[in-house]
């Protein structure tokens, strides 16, 4: 996804640009605390679900976990509490050892390094965002945020430069002197997004970063962090509960249960073809309109006009497939118009030569990525909407129909011609 | 004596412990002789500074250390408190018991504080420390001060070093607990940034358990001048020798006396070594 230039000036390692490798990659990955873990992992790759695994003083948190983190994109894991998620977000940094499988970041294994080497590693390459934000009260906001640096290292005036930068790029200009005990909540999660972008580092774990907020301060933080992120380019993992937040913020969400990720993907292939009956049901609740794409939502679009095609001829077309209205598109495919079969009528009791006169643009052209949410309005006028790519190539047509049944989440819908 | 058919056969401890310390005595008596002239040196060192200058010269350093400290109420209040010693002629004792309290009082801290953060990082040595600690609050004192004398000759040394015996363990347990009680995503967020283990207990751990360590502190300075009387008993001059003496003879009023110098010194430095945690916070 996204170009892989990185427009922040000040951004740290250099980093592989255009690399088609994912930045953070876990492979088969188990944790196990507790005693015969080893013995716990070859119950658990042999698909012994976690809760029966019969080993008492052992308790399995993650289980066979693979997925890719791409160079860039934010990569939501969602899971209720006790999914093992934070489990296997701290394997990813390396504060819990890995029990079985590997973690790359990169292409280096992060299981095989020495513990210095780990330490070089998260100081360099990934920061931390917490629950609780994990300020130290006992320094001011500027110390806080330019902790990382100081781990590095950094000179004081520059990391002080650069804090105050951080600082704000999160809007918290002139609370430098402050301690992190005289700032609200919502304050002092941002000192903790800035702690964590004042490092420099390009992968930003954040662990239910806005979970112990209040939902209006939340949304405006998942705004926030969107904009950063849109700024920054970032390679994010973030972990949440909250599954309309993994739907906002998530370019992808893996879903977690009992320790295993049990579905992969964009938000919308999760609404709209859920992997098992757990994760329908727990969808139900999701505001699917602000989800669900045109794409997924839109008919094949059918027959088109040729706009060089005679009025007669496109009147004739149009009783064939007892429609009334048809889209023109011309010779490469772009679309012009549509055309009704009043206004073909027109234009054949006018003697033109082509149904290019009768085309009007009474209808709305969205993009395949628009959030069904944006079409009601359009919907309503009565004309079909034009899905398009960005050469205006009719991809299909959403109806309002169409939308009702995406948002009813009848499964048929993303497939019905 | 016992009648029963079985019985848990006679166990010798009081022998093991009698040759532990024959044994300790006759091996390293040395060790013990340096011990000795080193603590002797220090305590008598600081109890002479203490009685070098005129005792209102030193009642007015002790009011403004007082009142640098909390404010000008407790400076007044310390002002009065050794005025009243002074009035009691027991001035010089005073001075003598506080060389000996501070001596054992910085040996339990300097010895505690590094056991108390060993004990907070690494689980074995916590449960191996725990019960030691047990034992060392428990032990009637005069059991391990009697041996401490044949270690040591008698005068302040023996004092000082069952003293330390006895304060040493909450400034262990409060250690502990200060930097145990750290919230652990404090500590996790040093590890996420890369710091190393030195860096996370210094920048992180001992800044934030310093309130507790404190109180532990205070705890020691607490335990250390009620263990003045037993010091008396073995040598140690000052009060407690005082109050020793004077009920050993029944003289209620010379005793009633020099308890009321043990009762001032205690409030001073209890006021003292507890208001540093309220500073902090300011």
């Amino acid at each position: 996804m996204m170009p892989l230039v990185n427009v922040d000036p000040c951004s740290g390692p250099p980093r592989k640009v255009g690399s088609p490798l994912p930045t953070v990659r876990t492979e088969k990955l188990y944790k196990v605390f507790g005693r015969r873990a080893q013995e716990a992992v070859r119950r658990l790759e042999n698909g012994t679900p976690r809760d029966e695994l019969d080993l008492p003083g052992a308790t399995a948190a993650v289980a066979d976990a693979s997925f890719e983190v791409r160079d860039g994109e934010i990569f939501v894991v969602m899971g209720l509490s006790g999914s093992g998620k934070s489990t296997l977000l701290r394997m990813l940094n390396g504060l819990l050892p890995a029990t079985a499988g590997r973690v790359l970041v990169d292409d280096q294994d992060l299981t095989a390094l020495s513990k210095s080497e780990v330490r070089q590693l998260r100081s360099r390459r990934m920061s931390m965002v917490f629950q609780h934000f994990a300020l130290f009260p006992h320094r001011s906001v500027l110390d806080n945020t330019a902790y990382g640096l100081r781990v590095q290292g950094v000179p004081r005036d520059e990391r002080t430069q650069r804090a105050d930068e951080a600082l704000r790029l999160v809007g918290l200009d002139g609370w430098g002197d402050r301690l992190p005990g005289q700032l609200s909540g919502g304050m002092r999660q941002r000192v903790g997004l800035a702690r964590a972008l004042a490092a420099d580092t390009d992968i930003l774990l954040m662990d239910e970063a806005f979970s112990a907020l209040n939902p209006l301060i939340r949304r405006e933080m998942q705004d926030e962090l969107l904009q950063l992120q849109a700024r920054l380019g970032k390679t994010i993992v973030f972990i949440t509960h909250d599954l309309n937040e993994a739907m906002r913020l998530g370019d992808r969400i893996a879903m977690m249960r009992d320790g295993r990720i049990v579905q992969l993907g964009s938000a919308n292939e999760i609404l709209t073809s859920p992997a098992d009956e757990h994760i329908a049901r727990f969808v139900q609740d999701v505001d699917r309109s602000r989800v669900v794409t045109a794409g997924s939502v839109m008919r094949p679009p059918g027959k088109t006009l040729a706009s060089s095609s005679g009025p007669r001829a496109s009147i004739h077309t149009m009783r064939k497939l007892e429609v009334t209205e048809m889209f023109a598109v011309d010779p490469d495919g772009g679309l012009v118009g549509i055309v009704t079969m009043a206004d073909a009528v027109a234009a054949a009791a006018r003697g033109a030569n082509t149904v290019t006169s009768a085309v009007s643009n009474g209808f709305a052209e969205v993009a395949a990525d628009t959030r069904v949410s944006e079409l009601f309005a359009p919907a309503t006028e009565d004309r079909p909407i034009a899905v398009v790519d960005d050469r205006r190539h009719l991809l299909g047509v959403v109806t309002a129909a169409a939308i009702l049944g995406g948002l009813a989440h009848t499964k048929e819908v993303s497939t019905d011609a | 004596m016992r009648e029963a058919a079985w019985q848990v056969p006679r166990i010798p401890v009081g022998d093991w412990f009698q040759a532990v310390v024959d044994w300790l005595q006759n091996n390293i008596g040395p060790f013990f002789d340096v011990v000795d002239a080193l603590i002797k040196g220090v305590v008598e060192g600081l109890s002479d500074a203490l009685q070098a200058p005129p005792a209102p010269v030193l009642i007015v350093l002790f009011a403004a250390l007082g009142w640098w400290h909390r404010g000008w109420r407790f400076g007044v209040g310390s002002a009065v408190g050794f005025a009243l010693i002074d009035g009691l002629d027991r001035f010089p004792s005073a001075m003598e018991t506080l060389a000996q309290v501070l001596v054992a009082g910085v040996v339990a801290v300097v010895v505690a504080v590094p056991i108390g953060i060993l004990a907070a990082r690494n689980a074995t040595v916590s449960r191996i420390v725990r019960p030691v600690l047990d034992f060392m609050q428990t032990l009637p004192a005069f059991v391990y001060l009697i041996p401490v004398i044949f270690f040591f000759s008698i005068g302040p040394v023996p004092g000082v070093v069952a003293t330390v015996v006895f304060a040493l363990p909450p400034g262990v347990r409060l250690t502990e607990l200060g930097i145990r009680q750290v919230d652990p995503e404090m500590v996790e967020a040093g590890e996420a940034f890369g710091s190393p283990p030195r860096k996370i207990l210094t920048e992180i751990q001992l800044p934030l358990a310093l309130p507790t360590i404190l109180a532990g502190v205070n705890q020691i300075i607490m335990l250390s001048l009620s263990m003045v009387v037993i010091s008396g008993m073995v040598g140690a001059p000052g009060l407690g020798a005082e109050v020793y003496a004077a009920v050993t003879s029944l003289k209620l009023g010379a005793g009633f006396e020099a308890g009321l110098g043990v009762v001032v010194l205690a409030i001073y430095l209890d006021r003292l070594s507890s208001a540093q945690p309220e500073r902090k916070d300011r």
